[in-house]
């Protein structure tokens, strides 16, 4: 516990300066021609991508790093890219000068215009500034929501791939993995450093990604849960343990991959016939993908002989264990199952939206709402909640601020625990 | 590196009012899952929620300082029974999920800047937070200006005196967990944690104590969060996140979930550990021993080892350093 009283108050009220002096100099933009690429040397950088929308780069957008004595600028690059370089670890206000952005596009909310950064924790801190069309009223509400559904829809697929995983587990074990959208991370990073790093193809890339995730899910539980179940431990102990495990896998995935957001390469051109609907050629490929995996799913469900072993499992695990069903080799096939599926939902999630080390944990709250919507240990019903989900989460951005959003996911599972606990296809004796 | 010089602030760090503040969320910890069984995952945001309590009573109001704490305390309350009511009654699961879930949404409740006042400004402060809030309590001071030698740190009057009040408070809330459990209402919340279904076939209300149990718990977090915040005179988001939560968790599991002196013993070990961790993979680092590793890095492999640690303790010792095996029956 360091005593950070004075520094901390001398640092808030800088910024505060700082951002006031800023806020009143952007008319100006005789200072767009003062800004300096940044010096590669320093050891402390910030950087990011400015996309519109998150998807269309954004040139020639100056942004302002200040604080700690420094008062440094930089222009964008023609990816949107851009990079601030500082000598010391202290906090700093990044802000981005709205002026020199294209006319009809701005920070949206506009105070995410100016955010604070902390490099006395990390030396590397990605920033995102959510930027998209400000308040354009020549948008009908209809196109709005239309575009809202769609792009919801989308979400609601790949969060149904990564939360089926944690109904599986939950159904054969009935333990609550919380260190399953860690997964997630695992997926996207290792995207991007294969097509990013190494300059692979997209589609052997995210290949070997999911199988690396399909794996890592096998390893987990061979080397953590088999241990654990076979030394009998209670099933609340597991969810702390799983808890302890997602930390650990958590910030692996910082040290290896670092800190800042992750674009995976994805394009970034609309597909024009889809107006009003904006999405890319990726992401239809995307859902495409996912929609096939999810129906893969129910097949090998329903109509395989382990599919079915599995779900006898699921509905009762000793009684499918007297009819001769090896219950371990079932969930170790379940669990590699979810890792495979996961790592799409990493892999898809990193193109669509981006990725950084601890993407997988911040959806975490939006996988749960799905499975206890759905009901939890139903693979079906967690799809069908997870395609909720994904429509709320989205359609909510029109009434509510966009950062708000992930909490009408909170919203929607404590409704559903007041008024329907099992979820819309469970079954009631699971609450135990 | 001097392993004596490192030792020896390690221990300065112990007697903190940051320390007190973790080890009163501990101690409100012990009575939610040591004693009543209750898996709450969100700790650090009914310490959040009495924090921006305080601070928004402080600084909006201008409120005197028992007012500001009250508000906090309120806060946690109404938070708690938020919480409490659609998740008691159900399998231990959905208060983890839910808690979990809620502390992560507080966080960018607080982070956002779309709830202001009526004359435009955020009231929590948005990404930058409060601060300055706290002269009310500092006012109250009456140690005498000048600086102390306590272990080789160098302290001002008004560190000891949040110091003071923070294990004060510490022992206040250990003296009061003392004699609640060995009350009948603290056995019937140790029935509810060994068997639910028994305590309610003698006719209690079990889901009544735990919701008190979960506000009882709650207020002292409130109180640590307080404590934490008055001491750092900044409230911030991003401190209040899982790290926060989890390290109150190792605290306990150290110490032993199921005493009263468990979190207080779990606390001073932790952070000694913590910070001499820290100081030695430093000077690991700046002796080129670590390969690549950068200063920052090495927070972040503190990091994990609390995560290690956490996992290392549920399954190998479960009752802790100072806990009766008996008395660790997880529940589940």
């Amino acid at each position: 516990m360091t005593r950070l009283r004075p520094l901390a108050g001398i640092l808030v009220l800088l910024g505060t300066v700082f951002a006031t002096l800023l806020g009143g100099m952007s008319a100006s933009p005789a200072q767009a021609a003062t800004c300096k690429p940044a010096d590669p040397t320093l050891p402390y950088i910030v950087e990011g991508t400015l996309l519109n929308n998150g998807e269309t780069p954004l040139p020639g957008v100056q942004v302002n790093l200040t604080g700690n004595g420094v008062d440094t600028c930089v222009l964008s690059d023609e990816n949107g890219y851009f990079m601030l370089t500082v000598a010391n670890p202290a906090k700093y206000t990044v802000s981005i000068e709205t002026s020199t952005m294209p006319s009809g596009v701005g920070v949206e909310p506009a105070d995410q215009a100016s955010q604070e950064v902390d490099l006395t924790v990390t030396s590397d801190q990605g920033i995102i500034f959510p930027i998209g069309k400000v308040a354009d009223t020549s948008v009908s509400i209809w196109a709005q929501l239309a575009d809202r559904l769609f792009n919801g829809l989308n979400m609601g697929l790949l969060l149904a791939l990564a939360s089926i995983g944690i109904s599986l587990i939950f159904g054969t074990t009935g333990f609550s993995n919380f260190a399953h959208g860690d997964m997630v991370s695992l997926g996207a990073m290792l995207t991007w450093f294969m097509t990013q790093i190494l300059g692979w193809p997209i589609l052997a890339a995210g290949a070997l990604a999911i199988v690396a995730v399909g794996a890592s899910a096998y390893l987990q539980d061979a080397a953590i849960w088999r241990p654990l179940r076979k030394r009998r431990l209670g099933l609340n102990q597991m969810m702390i343990v799983s808890i302890g495990f997602s930390i650990v896998f958590r910030y692996l995935i910082l040290i290896f991959f670092g800190g800042e957001t992750k674009d995976l390469g994805s394009t970034t051109e609309p597909v024009s016939w889809m107006a009003p609907i904006t999405t890319t050629s990726t992401s239809l490929l995307g859902m495409g993908i996912s929609a096939a995996a999810l129906a893969g799913v129910a097949l090998f469900l329903t109509r395989t002989r382990i599919g079915k072993a599995t779900r006898a499992v699921s509905d009762n695990s000793s009684l499918a264990a007297s009819t001769g069903i090896d219950v371990e080799r079932i969930i170790r096939i379940v669990w590699i199952l979810a890792g495979l599926l996961t790592g799409i939902a990493g892999v898809l999630w990193g193109l669509r939206y981006q990725a950084n080390w601890s993407t997988g944990f911040d959806i975490l709250l939006l996988l749960f709402a799905a499975t206890t919507l759905g009901g939890l240990g139903t693979s079906l019903g967690t799809a069908v909640g997870a395609i909720i989900i994904g429509l709320v989460v989205e359609t909510s951005a029109l009434v509510i601020p966009t950062d708000l959003t992930y909490a009408s996911a909170l919203f929607i599972l404590i409704l559903v625990l007041l008024v329907r606990p099992q979820g819309i296809l469970g079954k009631k004796q699971r609450l135990g | 590196m001097d392993l004596i010089v490192a030792l020896q602030s390690s221990f300065g760090e112990l007697i903190t009012a940051g320390t007190a503040a973790f080890v009163l969320c501990a101690i409100g910890l012990a009575i939610h899952f040591g004693f009543t069984g209750l898996l709450n995952f969100g700790q650090a945001a009914f310490a959040a929620v009495g924090a921006y309590g305080y601070a928004i009573a402080a600084l909006d109001w201008n409120a005197p300082l028992v007012v500001s704490v009250l508000f906090g305390l309120l806060c946690a309350i109404v938070f708690a029974v938020l919480l409490g009511i659609p998740t008691l009654r159900l399998r231990a699961d959905y208060l983890a999920i839910v808690t979990i879930a809620a502390a992560q949404v507080f966080k960018f409740v607080a982070t956002s800047s779309a709830i202001t006042d009526t004359n435009g400004n955020v009231i929590t402060g948005g990404a930058e937070g409060l601060s300055e809030f706290g002269g009310t309590f500092y006012s109250l001071n009456p140690v005498p200006a000048g600086a102390y030698q306590v272990f080789g740190n160098s302290l001002t009057q008004d560190q000891i005196w949040v110091d003071i009040v923070g294990w004060s408070l510490v022992v206040f809330c250990a003296l009061l967990t003392y004699f609640l459990t060995r009350s009948p209402w603290g056995r019937a919340l140790k029935g509810i944690r060994e068997d639910e279904d028994a305590v309610r076939s003698l006719g209690k209300n079990v889901y009544l104590y735990k919701m008190q149990a979960l506000i009882l718990g709650g207020c002292m977090a409130a109180l640590g969060g307080m404590v934490f915040v008055i001491n750092s005179q900044t409230v911030q988001p991003t401190v209040w996140g899982t790290n926060f939560t989890f390290t109150i968790w190792t605290v306990l599991l150290l110490g032993g979930a199921t005493t009263v002196l468990g979190p207080i013993a779990g606390g001073i070990v932790f952070f000694t550990l913590f910070a001499f961790i820290q100081k030695v993979l430093e000077g690991l680092v700046s002796l080129h021993l670590m390969g690549n590793l950068t200063i920052p890095q090495v927070g972040q492999i503190r990091l994990i080892l609390v995560g290690l640690a956490l996992m290392l303790l549920v399954i190998f010792r479960p009752q802790g350093l100072f806990g009766n095996k008996k008395e660790t029956l997880f529940n589940g």
